[in-house]
């Protein structure tokens, strides 16, 4: 663990320093800053937000994982010829984007809104789902990104799967959940509906912050058996779990790769 | 993974070391997918010794040394490196330093942080797994300088200081290969392995580094070298082992190689290994004038046939 946080750390100043980074906290920060000014009040930033974040980060996650990783696929080898194991160098270098991007989306939305001060409790709590889903986000995406880029070794197939997973979670799997829902309307769909929401981290994300935003009641019967699951002690539970298991998986499967692999 | 163990070399007979390998690889196979890059390579790299590994590209230099490093997993055979048979384990790493072509270094970081973490790397290990190897409790070493801090001399002799704090992607390729060079000499080890060591150093640069080598030879060090460009390590060169097509052809001390092939030089021999081999030569080693006009390298490659001449 010593050597993994010592990797992650070093990663870490390659990555703030470069440009990428900061543009990508810098976004963040003028968007939020913005919303401001012309939005108004918090709990409205936030409701622009949402959608925002849950589109850019998985997308920025995933094509920043894969790139990182195939630019640094040559100093990689070279630490791999240090006495360190793979593992604590997959850990290292997972960190040390992983954290970096987390820290990027915090501070951008989170000092226009440290700035102003005040926000009441609900929009408050609302602010913390969001920032969590995020950060959540960014640790799933990056861990798929890394399987990808150790799956798939040209360059340009990577960025493409990267693409396309992207693509598929954050935009196809909501569409066909909406075709699907629309065809067999007649049934009750509540529970294969839930499996699916757990299925797909990014609906995980959206479905928690629409419940906290309070406009589930728009959803219908539907949105009220999601809100009666999500809103009680198990569902929260479920759903940390989730998206946990969004990371963790990924990650061991990613290590294994990592692990096998020649360089 | 490597699946026959053959038996080790007791790591407390030290009799037995001194006349054992540093490197010793048997049977050793490794394919690409369906690309067969090394067929069966069997090979001792002495210790004390400097030894070139020379070879057409793609004949397998680059994967048969990756192998010792733990990069590339084995399809079969052994490899040992100084008495410890690699099965995944990474502690011997810290004996060996290894200089990488073409200088890949981070782009953010400066020369000065990227010892830092080199250094940090190992001294973590130190601080906490299991020690440093046995054998250095016995031989200190001749070095006493910090083990984790570049060596002051050679930053000094490449005019490295006033590079130490610009980000390396800054740097000129000399300069990074320069950095590349003292990163692979950072820990006094006892086991160096140079990929291509002078490409991309001017002639003095060059000279230093050769110099600083032969110094690493008379201190007890193994140097394991590779380079297209023979002339530039005909001066270090005492072992050779030639490889190609997946499969060592000649290992033996320059000397022998010279006297086999009937040539003075070794860039010679070498080409005249490689006219033996793809059955090109006339018997005898009485090869008709300069080499430049291309030498086959086999039938299977027409396109990675390089001049071996690049100069006197």
């Amino acid at each position: 663990m010593n050597t993994t946080l010592r990797i992650a750390g070093y990663e870490m100043k390659d990555v703030v320093r470069g440009k990428w980074l900061l543009f990508y906290g810098a976004f963040f920060l003028l968007l939020t800053e913005g919303l401001f000014r012309f939005g108004g009040e918090g709990s409205r930033v936030i409701l622009s937000l949402v959608n925002l974040v849950l589109l850019l980060v998985p997308l920025v996650g995933v094509l920043f994982g894969t790139v990182y990783l195939y630019g640094a696929r040559e100093f990689n080898e070279l630490l791999l010829a240090q006495p360190v194991s793979r593992r604590q160098m997959f850990g290292g270098l997972y960190l040390g984007l992983s954290l970096p991007l987390a820290g990027a989306l915090l501070a951008g939305v989170g000092i226009p809104f440290a700035i102003r001060g005040s926000l009441d409790g609900g929009d408050a709590a609302v602010l913390l789902v969001l920032l969590g889903c995020g950060v959540a986000l960014t640790f799933i995406f990056v861990a798929l990104a890394f399987l990808i880029a150790l799956r798939i070794t040209d360059r340009m197939r990577g960025l493409g799967g990267a693409l396309l997973l992207w693509l598929a979670f954050a935009v196809l799997y909501d569409g066909a959940i909406l075709v699907g829902v629309s065809l067999l309307a007649e049934y009750p769909l509540e529970k294969p509906l839930l499996l699916m929401v757990l299925l797909n981290p990014v609906d995980l994300a959206r479905i928690l912050l629409l419940l906290n935003l309070d406009v589930a009641a728009l959803m219908g019967y539907t949105g009220a058996s999601l809100q009666r699951f999500f809103g009680n002690a198990t569902g929260l539970l479920v759903t940390g779990a989730a998206l946990a298991l969004w990371t963790v998986v990924p990650l061991l499967a990613g290590a294994r790769l990592f692990v096998r692999k020649d360089f | 993974m490597i699946r026959e163990a053959s038996p080790v070399i007791p790591e407390d007979a030290s009799s037995a070391r001194e006349a054992a390998p540093m490197i010793r690889v048997q049977g050793l196979r490794k394919s690409f997918g369906r690309r067969e890059v090394l067929k069966g390579v069997d090979l001792r790299i002495p210790r004390g010794r400097i030894t070139t590994l020379v070879g057409p590209n793609a004949s397998g230099k680059t994967t048969l040394i990756k192998t010792v490093l733990g990069l590339v997993r084995p399809d079969g055979g052994t490899v040992e490196v100084g008495g410890h048979v690699l099965n995944g384990d990474w502690r011997y790493r810290e004996r060996i330093g290894y200089m990488a072509q073409d200088a890949p270094l981070p782009d953010n970081l400066t020369a000065a942080e990227l010892f830092r973490m080199m250094g940090d790397l190992r001294r973590a290990k130190k601080d906490g797994r299991r020690g440093p190897p046995r054998e250095r409790a016995e031989d200190p070493g001749p070095s006493t300088r910090e083990p984790t801090s570049p060596d002051p001399v050679l930053l000094e002799a490449f005019g490295l200081a006033p590079e130490l704090h610009k980000p390396l992607r800054t740097l000129s390729g000399g300069t990074r290969q320069k950095v590349n060079a003292v990163l692979a000499l950072l820990f006094d080890p006892d086991l160096l392995i140079l990929d291509e060591p002078t490409a991309g150093l001017d002639p003095l640069a060059s000279g230093i580094l050769k110099a600083r080598i032969l110094r690493e030879r008379a201190a007890g060090k193994t140097v394991l070298i590779t380079s297209h460009i023979l002339p530039e390590v005909e001066e270090l060169a005492e072992d050779v082992a030639f490889l190609l097509e997946g499969t060592v052809r000649f290992a033996g001390s320059v000397p022998d190689l010279l006297r086999k092939t009937g040539q003075e030089r070794l860039e010679r021999a070498v080409a005249d290994l490689m006219r033996t081999d793809t059955g090109a030569l006339l018997e005898g080693g009485d090869l008709p004038g300069p080499m430049e006009g291309g030498h086959p390298l086999g039938p299977d490659e027409p396109r990675r046939r390089r001049d071996p001449g690049a100069s006197p």
